[in-house]
Parts: C-alpha cells; structure tokens; sequence
C-alpha cells in the first residue's frame, strides 16, 4: 500500500498527531541506536491506548502489512529497524505507569514507560526494579522485555524475564492475550519467558507487570587492580566458588581504563592490565564481612591493589568509569562496534588472547569491558567509518568473535539481541533442525509473519548461502543443505 | 552415567510411524499431576538416560541429563556447598532431573530464589519429531533465539524429552533460621507483606494453623540481625518443617479429601470458600482442603487474579481463555504434530 493512502487509512482510525507519513519527520525514525543500519518506514503510528493499538494492527493484518514495534530506539541490534513497507509502531506515548502497589511490590506499566522511571518511582517506598541496562535512563520497559534487558546486576538479580510476573500482548491480528498476571505463575504451557527476547516477533507487548525488590540497606564497592587478565579472571572464579554472589562484578582491560581514566577521572590504575569492579549488598554488617572476605580473596588471587569506596560518592566514580566506558571508548576513535558475546567464564583468558590476536590480523584495535560475573563480553572494537573497508572490516572481526564465542560453548548475544545485526551469527550457533522450529514457532502466533519480519531468525536458504563463509569447527554449519 | 538419547529418538521415532502415543516417564512421582494416567499407554522410560555432563562450581552451572536422579544432583552439588536454587519437591526417592524441571514445581523459598523456569539456563529437547536441538545455553546471559529452554520448564514433557539440562545453582547459605510467630490468618497475611517488603535474607514465609513461620537463610552475622528484626520465637522443627511443606508430607496435607493449590497475588483476599487453609510463598501459594465443588474454588481464584489446582484426588487445572488454548496447543504442535508426546498430561484434548 502507498504511503498516502496507508496514511490516510490509519488517520481513519487514529487521531492526526499519531500519524507521521512525511519524509523529513520520518527520518528520526529511521533506526535504532545500532546506527549503521537506517531505512526509513512506510509509515508511523504513535498510538496512546491499548485500543488503538489494536485498531492499527487489525488494519495492518486486513491490508497484509508489515509491523515493526519501537519503543525509545534505545536497541543495540537494529531490532527497531523498520520495514520500508510496513508500519512502525512506537509506543513512546504509552508511558503511564499504572499501578504501582508497595504491599504487592508489584507495578503495572505501559510499555513506553522509562526503565529508570520505574526505580525513581518505587523509591519512596524503599523498593527498586532490579534490571539495569546501561541505557536505563532511556530505555523504555517494553523495550527491555522484547530484549530480555540484562544490566550490571544480572549475576544475583537476574535479566528481565526473572522480574516479571505478566504482560498483556497484541497478536498480529490484533487479538488481546494476557500472558501471566499478578500471581507467580499461570496454568498451562509458560509463555512469559518464550515472549520475553522474542524482539517483537510474537506479539506486541502493551502493558507489562514487574516485581519490585527492597531497597538493599547497604552496598560497598571493591576495586581491585591486576597485572594480567588471567588473574582477574580467577579472582572472579575464587570469589564465586568462596559461596559470595556480588550483586555486581565487572571487568575492564587496560584500553578500557585508560579510555575511562581520559573521560571521567574515576581513580582507576591506569598501570593496571585489568580492574575488577565488586559490589556487594545487603544487611550493613553482613556486607561489612563479605567485603573483608571479597578482599581477603582478590588478594590470595593476585589483585596488587584494592580499594573499598570509603562513601556513596567515591563508590558512585567508581562506577562512572565503568558506566562511561562505551562513550569513552567512543572519543580515543571516530567509530567503535559493540559486541555482545557471552561466554563460559573459565575460556576468558583464552578468548581474551584469541581477540587480541584477531585484532592483529585485521588491524584494529579492541577495548574490552565484561560483565564478569555473568560472562556477558563486551569487546569495543576501534574504527573509522571514512576509512575505506574499515567498517566491513570491524563487522568482519566482529563475527569473528562471535563465532569465537559460540566455539567455547557460549552465545553470539547476552543481552543485546539478534536483531538485523547478528542474524548470520545465528546461523553459526543454531543448527537447520532448531532454527525451524524458531520458524513455526513465530507461525504459531504470527502465520502471515508480518511481525518485525527478517530479524532474529534467519531463513535456512540464508544460511546455507552463508555456510561457504563460516566455517565453524572445521564442519559446515549446514552439511545437511544443498549449497549455491 | 549413560547416553541413551539414541534409544530414546528411536522410540519416538517408531511411535510417530505407527501414530501410537507415548507416556514419558522418570522417577514417576510425579505421576499425581498428569490427566494422561492411562496405563496402557506404552511407557518411554528416560531415566537409564542419566549423569552429570558438567558441574563447574565457580559458574554456578551444572548440566545433567534429564534421568539422572536428584539425589545425585543434591549429592554432586552438596560437595561444592550450592543447591538447587529452587529447592523442587521430592515426593519419593527416585526423582529425576528431568521430572522436576518438566513439572515446574518449586519449594518455599520460590517468591525469593526463583522458579523452576528461573533456574534454567538450557536443554537438549528431544521431540515429537525425534529431532533434537538445542536452545539456550551453558551461559547465565543469552538472548539468541526464543528462549525454547525456559518453555519447557512446567510444560509436563508435551514439547518433548528434556536429554539434558543445564541450570544456574546457588551457593548454600551459611546459615538457616526459622522464628515462630503465634498469629491468626489475617494477622499472619499483612505480616508477610510488611516483612517482604524489607530488604531481609528471608526464604520462607509460611502460616498454618495459628502459626506464622519465618524462615532466613543467609550469612551469619546477617541471619543474627533478621532474627533480631522479624522477632519471634526460635523454632525446634527447623529445616524439617520446610522440607515436609516442600514434599507436601505434613498434617495439613493427609488424608482423602479433595487438596487444592490457589496460585493468587499475595494481596488477594482470602477466597470465600468453606476450608482449612495453609499459606505458602508469603501468601502467594494458599493450600486449601474443602469439600466444595471445583467449579467454586477455579471461580474463586480466577476472580481474585489467579489460578487453581487439585491434585487430589483427580488433578483439574483453571482452564486456559480459548484464544491461549489455540495458541498454546500450536505451539504443541510446532514440537509434536502428531500428539504422541504425553497427549493430555496437562488438559485432556488439548495439551
């Protein structure tokens, strides 16, 4: 359907400002925060009710048109990005929290409804939402359930599918299910987790109900400094199997700090190769004697420097170092590319060597921060989009390493998404036989597939056509495909 | 420690052929949940499919195949000082892996530690195909592809045969504690409320009987000042109080009558039903023995906000809205088309 006339059939339905079909307004929309990746949409709808938005899916499914969901535009993966002949659908406007009930320590939002709002919001009552992803100051909670969000605090509180109790989801034909609720569980299959990190494939999610957790009553920061990343990765292990579960556990390489150092001045040694960051929470004298015995451990570990943040001022720069990596990675080159890989923890020293070996081979350079606890590997690798094949040459390297990740049991992506971003990866990780049953899955709700369509999951013909270029573990990914 | 992963494609194989169906079993002491007690069904027996694959202390992770029998897993686990973080109830001895995870059942200290799906990080599915794949991971962070894994965690064995599964463990604590506290019902429910809304190392909040108990887990020094915040008194029963409520073995839950589970939210009223009520989970699990007619009490719940359940005599389940009775029963056919799975184990023509 034309723009006009698409236009002019939602204007039917919705009011005019929550209708933009003219080019220059469109632009804003073009993409996500994965910026290498920008289209414009056919259309966008702005819908504030759970009514409307089901008008405009029941006008899409009727005219056979394609539907992308977006919520702040906060996503990594290019999940947001839209399809040029589809509608896109931003929730923005819908960012009512609806209830918020400290006895229950449950709140029900609308999906447009900022991360960090939420907190703000619960704090009164001594309460706080767990998930935090380093965007939380944007990012909007429909958003964090489509991606299942991790954050700094995953390893003891989870991701967002571990904070959820319910959310209220519209099929693709615009039909209204409720997925959960307001007790712990629900009859039948469990649907809330397959929902949650579906990237707007399933459904679109209108409103969401999250548990809140007690404020801890009180928290210490550790830095710990290390002459050589195997080290840190041990104190990490040491700390874990010592039965503490920090509710933070970062670390950054020495590219890393010094970027940080530059930027905000957090106190880091820029000598060291790698810090770790511990945060510890709790009752104050029980966290008082899990920092003793944290640092006791980083010590047997080899850490040649500790320092406890004395107040919630010094523990706050300690975190901003941490917190400003990717910006101040972003100022010592004119592009960087984020990776997202997950790994076993114990391959850490060898997947940190093989990347640095990699970044010889394609002469770039990477800064790597990791959510240590969780083994969630953010490598940062350095470019210049004007520089002829740098940026293919960055993607290039990047799958590199996501194949790397996949090679030592882990994943391609933590908490970033598959998106449009690492759909070819998902042909390394996943074999012909589980990337269908991904397919009729997204049948089962979505049989016309107008939801967010090519993203996340890519066709097996797509693979195949791959194959001849990733080469994993000396075997074709797909042996079992006809090859072109 | 065995594979039999191939055997076990072969049967399922050989039952998609002949359209037969199969009854997928571990342990089976769980079998009280099942609609699908059909003894004539043939049997596919998963527990000679048993081990630990990898336990790795300082991840917190261990993968096992699905038959082998919790007792190993607590023992393999026990050494390193970690548990199940969900803490699944036993029945019998000889329950599986397997069997826990596909029943989706969790102890007390679930509103705290998690669910059963909570815990898990990845399968192996085997399913009515017999095809296997495998969906999430060994990795607590992983985001690629529908999360498949945690889909089967409470899916009684209807998408497949869980071969193996990998799981987020938790160290365990230092210490426990339980304090009595002598309180009616509706005292006891706005004490749990007021003491989950404090940052305390709780991990069982339960009442029955004029007796609120409260149980905290954690450091030392920690469980010193909790009690001092929660009061009450010490409690002689301790740990076998939790495990008996956990197994469904205490007083409350003997004899013939009709045991109904109501999943509510914790601020729900109680239900008006004629009943004798013990209160898990901080009032978010309210166990209820009545004699009224199951029609009421699935009407009672669904009008507070949840879902309820009898497990005896005959198991009956609040029905699912008819839109999510066609999606749910689509995606048991993305897994097994032909129904041979476990047909009914959850509801009689449907899933």
């Amino acid at each position: 359907m034309d723009r006009a006339t698409l236009a002019a059939r939602l204007r039917d339905i919705l009011p005019a400002d929550a209708v933009v079909a003219e080019e220059e307004a469109l632009r804003p929309y073009a993409g996500d925060a994965l910026t290498a990746y920008r289209r414009l949409p056919r259309v966008v709808a702005l819908p504030r009710s759970i009514e409307e938005v089901q008008a405009v899916m029941r006008l899409c499914a009727l005219e056979g048109v394609p539907v992308v969901a977006r919520g702040a535009g906060t996503g990594l993966s290019g999940g947001a990005l839209p399809d040029e002949s589809g509608v896109l659908l931003v929730l923005a406007r819908m960012n009512r929290i609806l209830d918020l009930d400290p006895v229950a320590r449950t709140a029900r939002l609308e999906p447009g409804v900022r991360n960090l709002a939420i907190s703000e919001a619960a704090a009164p009552h001594g309460l706080y939402y767990a998930p935090d992803p380093s965007s939380q100051i944007a990012c909007s909670i429909g958003g964090n359930v489509a991606e299942n969000s991790g954050g700094v605090h995953c390893l003891k509180y989870g991701l967002t599918v571990h904070n959820l109790l319910g959310v209220k989801l519209i099929t693709a034909d615009g039909e209204l299910l409720e997925i959960g609720g307001a007790a712990l569980d629900a009859p039948g299959l469990d649907l809330l987790a397959l929902v949650t990190g579906s990237e707007g494939l399933l459904g679109l999610v209108v409103e969401v109900t999250v548990r809140l957790l007690p404020t801890p009553a009180a928290t210490r920061v550790l830095l710990a400094a290390f002459d050589a990343i195997d080290a840190a990765a041990d104190a990490v292990a040491a700390v874990i199997s010592g039965g503490i579960v920090p509710a933070g556990m970062e670390m950054m390489d020495r590219l890393a700090i010094e970027a940080a150092e530059d930027f905000v001045a957090a106190g880091y040694p820029r000598d060291a190769a790698a810090i770790l960051l511990c945060e510890v929470d709790g009752e104050p004298d029980e966290v008082e004697a899990q920092v003793a015995r944290v640092s006791e451990i980083l010590a047997a570990s080899g850490a040649t420097g500790i320092r406890v943040a004395r107040d919630a001022a010094e523990r706050a720069r300690f975190w901003a170092g941490r917190k400003a990596a990717f910006p101040a990675v972003g100022r010592i080159a004119p592009d960087y590319y984020c990776m997202d890989g997950t790994i076993p923890r114990r391959h850490l020293a060898q997947v940190l060597l093989e990347i640095e070996r990699l970044a010889a081979t394609f002469g770039l350079a990477v800064a790597n921060v990791f959510h240590a606890g969780d083994g969630n590997l953010h490598p940062l690798i350095l470019y210049d989009a004007n520089a002829e094949g740098e940026l293919e040459r960055a993607e290039a390297f990047g799958a590199r390493i996501l194949e790397l990740c996949v090679s030592v049991g882990g994943t391609i992506t933590g908490e970033h998404g598959v998106g449009i971003e690492k759909i070819d990866q998902m042909c390394v990780q996943f074999s012909a036989v589980e990337l269908e049953r991904f397919h009729s899955l997204k049948a089962a709700f979505d049989p016309n597939g107008r939801l967010n369509p090519g993203k996340a999951v890519p066709t097996l013909a797509r693979c195949a056509e791959l194959g001849g270029m990733h080469v994993h573990g000396g075997a074709l990914p797909h042996p079992e495909l006809e090859r072109f | 420690m065995t594979d039999c992963a191939h055997e076990l494609a072969e049967q399922i194989r050989a039952a998609e052929t002949s359209g037969r169906p199969l009854r997928i079993r571990g342990g089976d002491t769980r079998s009280f949940l099942r609609c699908d007690a059909s003894c004539d069904t043939e049997v596919l027996d998963v527990r000679p499919h048993q081990g630990v694959i990898a336990f790795e202390p300082a991840e917190l992770v261990l993968t096992a195949r699905g038959g082998t029998p919790l007792e190993e897993i607590e023992s393999t686990l026990a050494e390193a000082r970690q548990c199940l973080p969900f803490d699944p109830p036993r029945f019998a001895p000889g329950s599986t892996l397997g069997g826990a995870v596909a029943s989706g059942l969790a102890g007390p200290s679930r509103p705290w530690h998690g669910s059963v799906r909570d815990a898990v990080l990845g399968v192996t599915l085997l399913d009515g195909r017999a095809a296997s794949g495998h969906f999430g991971g060994q990795v607590m962070k992983n985001v690629a592809g529908y999360d498949v894994a945690r889909l089967n965690a409470g899916a009684m064995g209807a998408l497949g045969v869980l071969l193996d599964i990998s799981l987020r463990v938790a160290p365990v604590p230092e210490q426990r504690m339980t304090r009595v506290l002598e309180v009616g019902l509706a005292e006891a429910r706005a004490r749990m409320t007021a003491l989950a809304r404090r940052p305390l190392p709780i991990t069982g909040l339960a009442w029955e009987a004029g007796r609120l108990r409260v149980r905290l887990a954690g450091s030392e020094v920690g469980v010193a000042a909790a009690v001092a915040a929660v009061g009450g008194d010490a409690c002689e029963e301790n740990d076998s109080y939790w495990n008996d409520l956990r197994d469904v073995t205490l007083a409350f839950f003997a004899g013939e009558g009709p045991l109904w589970r109501l999943s509510l939210p914790v601020t729900a009223p109680q239900p008006d039903l004629a009943a004798n009520w013990l209160l898990d989970w901080g009032g978010a699990q309210r166990w209820c023995r009545t004699d009224a007619p199951a029609e009421t009490v699935l009407t009672a719940a669904k009008a507070l906000g949840g879902h309820a359940m009898r497990q005896r005599p005959t198991p009956a389940r609040s029905p699912l809205p008819p839109a999510m009775a066609g999606l749910q029963a689509r995606i048991k056919a993305v897994f097994d088309p032909g129904g041979i799975l476990n047909p009914g184990v959850l509801y009689p023509d449907l899933l």
